[in-house]
């Protein structure tokens, strides 16, 4: 993009790759805790809703700080990874990932625990007495039926991971072209002197961004509701 | 053979009902709102868990409370028909009737032609479901259920949600499904002019419980079921054979008991079933064989009993040689004839207020 310098540029592609496998990580376990905390009862269900939505009620930073603890170089899981696979979370693109992913689960659980609610229980009766297993029948026809809401909670949480600062900077820090997403590079604009015209271009891109997504997510409503006939 | 029981105990609710159905064959389950017709198939379709019960169709034993075998309902064989149709809305018409199929272990016996062709679906293939009126959802929701290629169906009101005319197009297509396909069903109603057309054995409940049952002729003067659908609706339903057709008249003869009755019915064929009902308050009763009269009917046979009835009035029951039939008369008119248990009569019915239905 002309208008944008190299470092926005890479501000905005690494955003965008930060937020994407943010997404792709926390959805198939959004959807499984949208599905238990919906059609299960079980002891301990009302502990399980409020700690999901820790992040929504918890300063950004005490997230972060957490998330350091287990996943630190040399916290339980992070040495587990570090040594079995070799993954490193902490400075590392994965692991502003993680941070933002943590951050914006409750909003994706949220969208898609509204829209699981909604899905006819009938249906997946009608389709056990055509001989559709437990697997089956979530696959053919609970899934296609609460897409809406699994495709409203990945752009709104897209449109989050893109903006979260305060778990993202405490976890992995502010590296250019490794962790400096959109939010830490205007941060980092402010601060620095003669910045002020970067800031607002960044500021600019944050808004278009965001505008985006949420008008996205509102054609993908109309367009399977449509498809749903309702 | 489909032989059910089952107990359950709810709030304020006890379900305890058993009954058995030769196969093939149509049991309709007869009863109010609220008497658990509805509870009684989800137990059979295994959708609903019994407190105790079995289910067994033939060899297959499907539900046993006490061996503790409990086949899941994918794995029954049972097609549910339910009340809302329960059409997958994410998929046309097509992919709704091949839901089933595709999931069917069974060896085949329906294909997808076969069944669009019985109930006329091939218009209506790439149709989404939401573009379909109220009769076709239950036509399309039939189907879907035939191509799992059940042993069994199940259908609970299905058209209930359909207004008279919406249910007199979908109700031909059953009667042919039941006389083409040799396929058991358990069929819910609370409209016994549906019951009329299509069972073959009758259960009837209340509050949760099974009453009575028995072949459909046997159970049409049950007193539950005039308590349901009124005095006005009473009488005998009694299946008879074509004998032919009468060139001069028009009319078909059929054999019921030991006479016959004249009817009009055009696909008559010599030899087929009719099934008429025939109402208590539109039957006369003579003591003599009768003359000089326009009404075309008139079954000898002899009282069996005398029993009050509404408006001042007697039910007659009349044996016409194996069979039972109802008669309304006032209670003058008892007097007056003298009848009595083993009094000769004539029952006169007119040809025009009999509707013979194929079975």
């Amino acid at each position: 993009m002309m208008w944008l310098s190299a470092s926005e540029s890479e501000a905005l592609a690494l955003s965008l790759s930060v937020a994407s496998r943010s997404v792709l990580l926390s959805l198939p376990f959004a959807i499984a805790l949208a599905w238990v905390l919906t059609r299960r009862q079980f002891l301990g269900r009302t502990l399980l809703d409020a700690f999901v939505h820790l992040p929504l009620v918890l300063p950004p930073v005490v997230v972060g700080y957490l998330l350091l603890l287990l996943f630190g170089a040399r916290g339980p899981i992070g040495g587990w990874l570090g040594r079995a696979l070799g993954v490193e979370l902490v400075f590392t693109r994965n692991g502003a990932a993680l941070a933002t992913a943590v951050m914006s689960f409750p909003l994706m659980v949220r969208a898609m625990r509204i829209s699981l609610e909604n899905v006819d229980r009938g249906l997946e009766d009608a389709a056990r007495t055509l001989g559709a297993g437990a697997f089956d029948r979530f696959a053919s026809i609970t899934l296609p039926l609460m897409l809406p809401g699994v495709l409203a909670g990945a752009i709104t949480a897209f449109s989050a991971a893109l903006g979260e600062f305060g778990a993202v900077i405490t976890f992995v820090s502010n590296i250019p072209g490794e962790t400096r997403t959109l939010p830490l590079a205007l941060y980092t604009a402010l601060q620095t002197p003669g910045g002020d015209a970067e800031a607002a271009r960044l500021a600019i891109i944050s808004c278009v961004l965001g505008l985006s997504g949420l008008l996205l997510s509102e054609w993908f409503a109309r367009r399977v509701s449509r498809m749903l006939g309702r | 053979m489909l032989q059910v029981a089952a107990k359950k105990q709810r709030a304020a609710f006890t379900l305890d009902a058993h009954f058995e159905l030769p196969t093939p064959g149509v049991v309709a389950l007869f009863g109010r709102s609220g008497s658990g017709k509805t509870t009684l198939v989800n137990v059979i379709a295994g959708l609903l868990d019994a407190d105790a019960g079995r289910v067994a169709l033939d060899d297959a034993l499907l539900l046993d409370s006490a061996d503790g075998i409990d086949v899941p309902p994918e794995r029954r064989r049972i097609g549910y028909v339910f009340q809302d149709s329960r059409l997958f809305p994410h998929m046309k018409v097509a992919a709704n009737l091949r839901y089933g199929q595709k999931r069917a272990t069974a060896a085949a016996f329906v294909n997808l032609d076969l069944v669009a062709d019985l109930l006329d679906l091939g218009p209506l293939m790439n149709r989404r479901t939401h573009e379909l009126s109220g009769g076709e959802r239950q036509r399309v929701a039939i189907g879907r259920a035939l191509l799992s290629q059940p042993a069994l169906l199940l259908l609970d009101e299905p058209l209930a949600a359909l207004d008279s005319s919406r249910r007199e197009e979908v109700l031909p297509y059953l009667e042919s499904l039941r006389d083409q396909l040799a396929i058991p069903m358990v069929y819910v109603s609370h409209n016994f002019d549906e019951v009329l057309r299509m069972a073959t054995h009758l259960v009837l409940m209340e509050s949760g419980q099974t009453v009575a049952q028995g072949n459909l002729g046997d159970m049409s003067l049950h007193p539950l079921i005039r308590a349901i659908i009124g005095a006005d609706a009473v009488g005998a339903i009694v299946d008879g054979t074509v004998l032919g057709t009468n060139a001069a008249s028009g009319l078909t003869r059929v054999q019921v008991g030991q006479g016959e009755l004249n009817v009009h019915y055009d696909a008559a064929t010599p030899g087929m079933k009719l099934r008429v009902q025939l109402l208590a308050r539109d039957l006369i009763v003579a003591t003599q064989p009768p003359q000089q009269l326009s009404v075309r009917n008139s079954l000898k046979g002899v009282v069996k009993s005398v029993a009050d009835d509404v408006d001042d009035s007697h039910l007659i029951a009349i044996d016409i040689g194996g069979t039972l039939i109802m008669a309304r008369v006032t209670r003058a008119a008892t007097r007056e004839l003298g009848l009595a248990a083993g009094l000769p009569v004539w029952a006169l019915v007119k040809t025009a207020s009999l509707r013979p239905h194929p079975i």
